[in-house]
């Protein structure tokens, strides 16, 4: 976002010709902030504050006004911790698993548009590639179980593979109804779409589709409740049972990393489902190609990411754990044979319309 | 993508970057597959499958075609290798070498090995000799729209830049249906024996 818009003005403005090597530098930066900004937001904003106003007590007060610099106590925290390894485990699977975890975060993160102009990488394929990458965190939290050497993260291990392969499915039928109304794979294109798009005829508003896939948002809401193994799909990291799942043998940094991974996943897929279902950086009364959106489409977007998540935790705060017959259940008899009807409604309607 | 990192450069130098990346990701691509049937230790072998794959999609992204690429990361690393190690860690959990993986029959898949290299390797060649990559895939496609000229570079991108996940669609639904739609009954076969296969009584 800050790359493209920084080339952006620094050429036209300016006129100023930045290096390949310098733009790339932009790039890593500004994903860098576009994961940990609002990752850090979701922490403070809901896991720390909604939830204690929903528990009826303060949550952290101390660190800063209102304890908004709690993050950053906590942060410190887990860096100070001895980076410990297990004495029987795997060492490099041990180590690499969480960086896998937040490889994928980060590749989620590049089809992301920001603005008509500020994106990462303008893909062709971009909602493909972005459903493809999600399934990389499998692959990671598989060497995080099996690394530890640990009954509880192999068995959180297993049981995180077997919810998220399962929960995958739902998710990418879920969005296949929005591309087939946008007609594209292209996130910033689905935005244009949905700014330039009518209901009956009344295009003030344009046309954010959860008004006409509220089928597949709802489908694609609990679908990523459940990749994010946030409660109630906490089943492989179930406290009472396994400790913390694959989670159980890390400490310091690791932890950290799989703490990050989580809320930034969480970010980067409300993002998505911003872009996908509520118009993206798009506002209404302000034409798609004003350059204004530049600046004013990450604000936007931000907003859109805060409202998907809140409705993300509030589920999370609400509601106790599933069994695990229950949730394999809900994913294979219940969400996916939904989101097939809805991808066959929705082709029907596109020919007669 | 080429065309994407080409834009953006306007310059030669995008060309020595791809460069360097090619051999780093081939060379990583390789010695992770030596690793796969080298290693004693099963679930490495799995992994490092993962890294074969992953420096394939790689190879699909320098090739301009994002389309195999994000296939491959699906298909292979999102569902084939989770479901290896999936199968792995269910039935066996031990860690360190289990000397089961080697066999004795190296030779005969090394010369198994040996031939498909080489069946390949001639089919590629034969196939395309020295056919270059086209500098932008996307502009291939003709447009059939005039073109505004008013516009500025960048809609004139969007306008001009043809698709070429549209052009993998319109080819699998409309020359190769009869193939498309043969495979997919074989997989709907394929499920539904495997449930009887698993449900004996």
């Amino acid at each position: 976002m800050i790359s493209t818009l920084s080339s952006v003005l620094l050429s036209t403005v300016l006129a100023v010709e930045i290096p390949y090597w310098g733009q790339t530098s932009f790039r890593v930066l500004g994903g860098l902030v576009a994961i940990l900004l609002p990752a850090g937001g979701l922490v403070y904003v809901y896991l720390f504050k909604m939830m204690s106003f929903m528990q009826s007590r303060l949550g952290p007060m101390e660190a800063g006004p209102y304890g908004s610099m709690q993050l950053l106590a906590e942060v410190g925290k887990f860096l100070q911790k001895e980076d410990i390894v297990p004495a029987k485990a795997d060492r490099v699977v041990f180590l690499g698993a969480p960086f896998i975890v937040l490889l994928s975060t980060f590749l989620l993160l590049l089809v992301v548009p920001f603005g008509p102009d500020a994106w990462f990488v303008d893909l062709d394929t971009g909602v493909y590639f972005a459903m493809a990458v999600s399934s990389v965190s499998v692959i990671g939290i598989l060497m995080a179980g099996w690394g530890s050497s640990s009954k509880y993260s192999l068995l959180g291990g297993i049981r995180a593979a077997g919810q998220l392969v399962a929960y995958e499915l739902p998710m990418i039928l879920a969005v296949v109804g929005v591309v087939i109304q946008a007609g594209t794979l292209n996130m910033n294109e689905i935005v244009f779409a949905q700014a330039n798009g009518e209901i009956f005829g009344i295009g003030v508003i344009g046309n954010p589709y959860i008004l006409t896939q509220f089928v597949g948002f709802a489908v694609f809401l609990i679908a990523i409740q459940a990749e994010l193994t946030q409660p109630p799909f906490d089943m492989p990291v179930a406290e009472s049972e396994l400790v913390a799942g694959y989670m159980t043998e890390y400490s310091g940094l690791r932890f950290l990393l799989f703490f990050i991974g989580e809320f930034a996943t969480a970010g980067v897929f409300s993002a998505i489902a911003a872009v996908l279902f509520l118009g993206g950086w798009y506002v209404p009364f302000l034409a798609p190609e004003h350059n204004l959106y530049n600046v004013l489409g990450p604000l936007v977007l931000m907003a859109k990411i805060f409202g998907v998540a809140g409705l993300i935790f509030w589920f999370r705060f609400t509601y106790p754990r599933f069994r695990e017959d229950q949730l394999q259940r809900l994913a294979w008899k219940f969400l996916i044979p939904i989101a097939l009807v809805n991808i066959v409604i929705t082709g029907v309607l596109k020919v007669v319309f | 993508m080429i065309s994407l990192l080409a834009q953006i450069s306007n310059g030669d130098d995008l060309y020595v970057a791809q460069n360097i990346f090619w051999w780093f990701f081939a060379i990583v691509t390789v010695i992770a597959a030596v690793k796969v049937v080298t290693t004693d230790n099963i679930v490495h072998a799995a992994l490092h499958l993962v890294i074969v794959l992953a420096g394939v999609a790689v190879q699909f992204v320098f090739l301009g075609s994002e389309f195999a690429a994000a296939t491959q990361v699906l298909v292979y690393i999102g569902a084939i290798v989770v479901l290896l190690l999936f199968g792995i860690m269910l039935t066996r959990g031990s860690l360190g070498d289990d000397g089961l993986v080697d066999t004795e029959r190296r030779g005969l898949g090394a010369l198994v090995a040996l031939l498909l290299f080489g069946l390949m390797a001639f089919s590629l060649v034969d196939g395309f000799e020295d056919v270059l990559l086209p500098e932008d895939s996307r502009n291939l496609v003709e447009v059939t729209t005039p073109i505004d000229t008013d516009i500025d570079d960048d809609e004139f991108i969007r306008q001009t830049r043809g698709s070429d996940t549209a052009a993998i669609g319109d080819a699998i639904f409309e020359s190769y249906i009869v193939p498309f739609e043969a495979v997919s009954v074989l997989l709907l076969a394929a499920l539904i024996g495997a449930v009887v296969i698993a449900r004996k009584e």
